[in-house]
Formats: structure tokens, C-alpha cells, sequence
């Protein structure tokens, strides 16, 4: 066993591992974080997506040795001020159904709109490709992201002509 | 537990400790993990120790230095996307990065890792293989670089001797353009069914690779000797490059592709890689990035 530090939603957090869990097990099994699934557990579907100091990642593929020091963000960590903009167009529009997949596409759909504000449809579907839904087929998923995106824009573009 | 095998976990601060610890027996380097992480919970690889390179200084970065592109073994293919040095001297293999698995894989895949795993399929093979890089590797002894080449042996097999650790790449810059065309089942991830990249330089002189067609990434030398000179070649060229490509590739039937299947559209996928090079080394043709087979077949 080893001990490790990482933050986790904005807090630091100390566990002891052995060096062959993954984060996702650790995550799950030590930490009380659920909303990180596993899906394929070979990281083709995306349900295991985390951000690791801000990037979307695959918590089945990483080792829970290898984030000492790094920040690690959940969909716990999305919502700890109720849910963001995104989180309310998805379900305004009733976005999903079985909801599996819904934790990993909220995080790399945050993520891609906090590097690229004003993605194209093929980038969101581009930044979405590897977060595998069997219930939607998708179209209202990408829809709600372009949709937010959108009004985003406008909103900030109102801001700064007011200012 | 996703993993049942049990082992050691040491972060290697320096080059000369992690070459010291991957001199034991049982020890391997761990990058991003995409595939290592996967072998192990498959129980296809049972090390006894695992050396995070991830920290190594040296492996990272990306420059141009004595007419070449330095590429650290460490960088991901999610910065290799980004990099304006990779856009502005390899193109080619920003073309071919950008349709690595997905984002979330992307943001942790390195390009080291993906040539010392070695797999068929590995995008990163065919382009490094037409632009004559290098592949610098650390031993106690020093640095010793291998040529694209000579490294793939078969599949998940290469010349990188025990003990060893592959720093980055070397790419000789120069004007030119390329292609990179990769077959999958479906738009979005996916592991190539088959790909092929091509570079052209000014005068004439083409490259040309091909992956996942045989236990290992490889050169085609006989559509490369057929080309040589050539500047916008016609349709009969194209045609007989085509059965010339379906000559020297050796694919396999397997979970994602018949041999045929695949013999037949490296035919018509070297065809499409080669027109988009053409025009691009003419200034035309569409921006790096796309998907080739595509958009030249729209």
C-alpha cells in the first residue's frame, strides 16, 4: 500500500492505494465517488471520464498511484454549486434516457466548452465520439451542447457591449 | 479490483534512475498507460514493476533543432494535435493523431507509447515511417538512434533492446506535402481496419506506408519507385499504384476486417492519399485534418 495526495472537486484528499487499483476503483470503492461507471472498462466507451487537471481522461486506464499531486474533477465536483448551465439544458430537454453514459458526457462536453467557447457541430461531435450512449443515438446530446454554446456566446457578447 | 496481477509502482525522477530501475528484471515504463493499463487488467502482461516516465524532462518537449523535429517520447497525441511546429513540419502526423481513438484517450496516449506498443494497427507508425525519423533511445550507455525502419519487428515487437528507453523522435524538416488515410468500421473511434500515409516533396519524391496490412507497419517501396518524378500523376499511374500497393501488404482476417476487405481498399485508399498529396504540395487539396477517404470520395 501507498499513500497518496491528490485534489479531488477542490479539496485535497489522502488514501492508501495498492499500486494495481485503478482510479476508478479507488474512486468508487474508497472514496464514496460514483458517478464515474464502468462501462467497457478498456477505454472505448467513456463512461469512466474524469478531468485530470482539467483534461477528460479515462479513470479505468489510470493507475490511482499516478494522480499524486494532480487535481482530479468529478461530476460531484460540476455541480457542487447546483447544476452549470449545461447540466440544466440536458435535462430541460430531457437529453438522456438510461442516464450511464450522462457522467461522462457532462465532463468532456464541460470540457471541451471551457477550452473552445464555440465549438463546431463536428468538433462537439469530434469531442463527444469517445462517450458511447446506446439510448439516444446522440442527436439530442449534441443539439443541447451546440445550444448552449450558442447562448453562452451571446450572453457574454451582451455583457461586454453593456460594459 | 479491475487488475488481478500484483506489482511495484516507482515514479522515476531522472533518466539515469529510470534506466537503472528498468535494468531489473520484470520492470516496464509506464506512460499514459492507454494500452498498459488495458494488457494489465486483460492479464496479457504481468510486470514486476512499473517505472511512471511521465516526470523525465527529457522525454518531454517539442522544437526544431539542427534541421530537425524533436519530438519527446512523452508528448500526447492531444499536443501534437496542438503543436504549430507539428502543423507547420509534419503535418502528416498531425493529420493522422487527430484520429487516435478519442479525445479522453488522446489527452493521455503519448507517441512513445504508441510505437514501443507496437500493435499492427498503431497510427503513429505509418507517418513516422515516410518521414525517415529517428528513434532516440536511452541506454546506460547512451544514446542510440534507430532508424523508423528498423524498428517495428512484428506485432507488439520492436528493436528497443531491454534496459532501454525510447526518449523521441527525430523528423528531417523539409517542404512537403501528405496524406494520411485511415479505415475504420464507423465515424469516431475506432482501431484502423487499414491506413495508409503518403508524403510528397517537390521534384517527385514519394513515400508511402501502410498499417494494420501486415504483422507490422511498413514502407511500400514499389509504389514509391513507381512515383518517383511523377508530379500530378494520371489515372492510369493511380491505377497500377493502387495494384502495386495490394501487392506488397500481407493483411490478415480478423475481428475488425477481412484480409480482401482490407487488400482491396489499400488499393483505393492509396489512390485517394496520393491525389490529396498531390494537391496539397500544389497548394489545393483540403486542410490537414480531415478524413481523407471522405472527403475525396464526396
Amino acid at each position: 500500500m501507498k499513500p497518496i495526495t491528490f485534489q479531488l472537486n477542490g479539496s485535497a484528499r489522502s488514501v492508501w492505494v495498492e499500486p494495481n487499483e485503478t482510479l476508478l476503483d479507488v474512486l468508487r470503492g474508497k472514496l464514496g465517488i460514483k458517478t464515474p461507471k464502468e462501462g467497457c472498462g478498456r477505454g472505448d466507451c467513456g463512461a469512466c471520464t474524469v478531468l485530470l487537471d482539467g483534461k477528460a481522461v479515462r479513470s479505468c486506464l489510470i493507475l490511482a498511484v499516478e494522480v499524486e499531486g494532480q487535481s482530479v474533477t468529478t461530476l460531484e465536483g460540476v455541480g457542487q454549486k447546483g447544476p452549470t448551465a449545461l447540466q440544466k439544458a440536458f435535462i430541460e430537454n430531457n437529453v438522456f434516457q438510461c442516464g450511464f453514459c450522462a457522467p461522462g458526457v457532462i465532463l468532456a462536453a464541460s470540457a471541451l466548452l471551457a477550452e473552445n467557447p464555440k465549438p463546431s457541430e463536428a468538433e462537439v461531435r469530434e469531442a463527444l465520439a469517445g462517450n458511447l450512449c446506446r439510448c439516444t443515438g446522440y442527436e439530442p446530446i449534441v443539439k443541447t451542447v451546440l445550444a448552449v454554446a450558442k447562448k453562452t456566446a451571446r450572453q457574454s457578447t451582451s455583457r461586454r457591449v453593456r460594459s | 479490483m479491475s487488475i488481478a496481477h500484483e506489482f511495484d509502482y516507482v515514479k522515476a525522477r531522472t533518466i539515469k534512475e529510470a534506466l537503472q530501475l528498468l535494468a531489473q528484471p520484470g520492470a516496464v515504463p509506464l506512460a499514459g498507460g492507454t494500452d498498459l493499463v488495458a494488457w494489465l487488467r486483460d492479464g496479457a502482461v504481468s510486470p514486476a514493476c512499473l517505472v511512471d516516465i511521465k516526470a523525465l524532462r527529457e522525454l518531454r518537449g517539442l522544437r526544431v533543432q539542427k534541421g530537425q523535429l524533436w519530438i519527446g517520447a512523452n508528448t500526447t497525441f492531444a499536443e501534437i494535435i496542438e503543436s504549430p511546429l507539428v502543423q507547420k513540419h509534419a503535418p502528416l502526423l498531425m493529420e493522422a493523431a487527430g484520429m487516435v481513438a478519442s479525445v479522453g484517450i488522446r489527452n493521455r496516449a503519448t507517441i512513445g507509447g504508441n510505437i514501443c506498443s507496437a500493435v499492427p494497427c498503431c497510427d503513429s507508425g505509418p507517418p513516422l515511417l515516410v518521414y525517415d525519423a529517428s528513434v532516440h533511445v536511452a541506454t546506460a550507455r547512451g544514446v542510440r538512434k534507430i532508424p523508423m525502419k528498423k524498428w517495428f519487428l512484428g506485432p507488439r515487437h520492436t528493436a528497443l533492446a531491454k534496459g532501454g528507453l525510447v526518449a523521441g523522435f527525430s523528423l528531417p524538416i523539409g517542404k512537403h506535402a501528405g496524406a494520411f488515410a485511415k479505415l475504420k468500421r464507423y465515424r469516431g473511434e475506432d482501431l484502423a481496419q487499414a491506413s495508409v500515409a503518403v508524403r510528397v516533396a517537390a521534384g517527385g519524391e514519394w513515400r508511402v506506408a501502410y498499417g494494420s496490412v501486415a504483422p507490422r507497419p511498413l514502407r511500400g517501396p514499389k509504389v514509391e519507385r513507381l512515383l518517383k518524378g511523377v508530379k500530378s500523376p494520371d489515372d492510369a499511374l493511380l491505377t497500377k499504384a493502387a495494384a502495386l500497393a495490394e501487392s506488397e501488404i500481407a493483411p490478415i482476417t480478423d475481428i475488425r476486417s477481412s484480409a480482401i476487405y482490407r487488400r482491396l481498399m489499400v488499393g483505393v485508399m492509396v489512390k485517394r492519399a496520393i491525389q490529396m498529396a498531390a494537391a496539397r504540395l500544389g497548394g489545393q487539396g483540403a486542410a490537414y485534418g480531415v478524413h481523407v477517404l471522405e472527403e475525396a470520395g464526396s
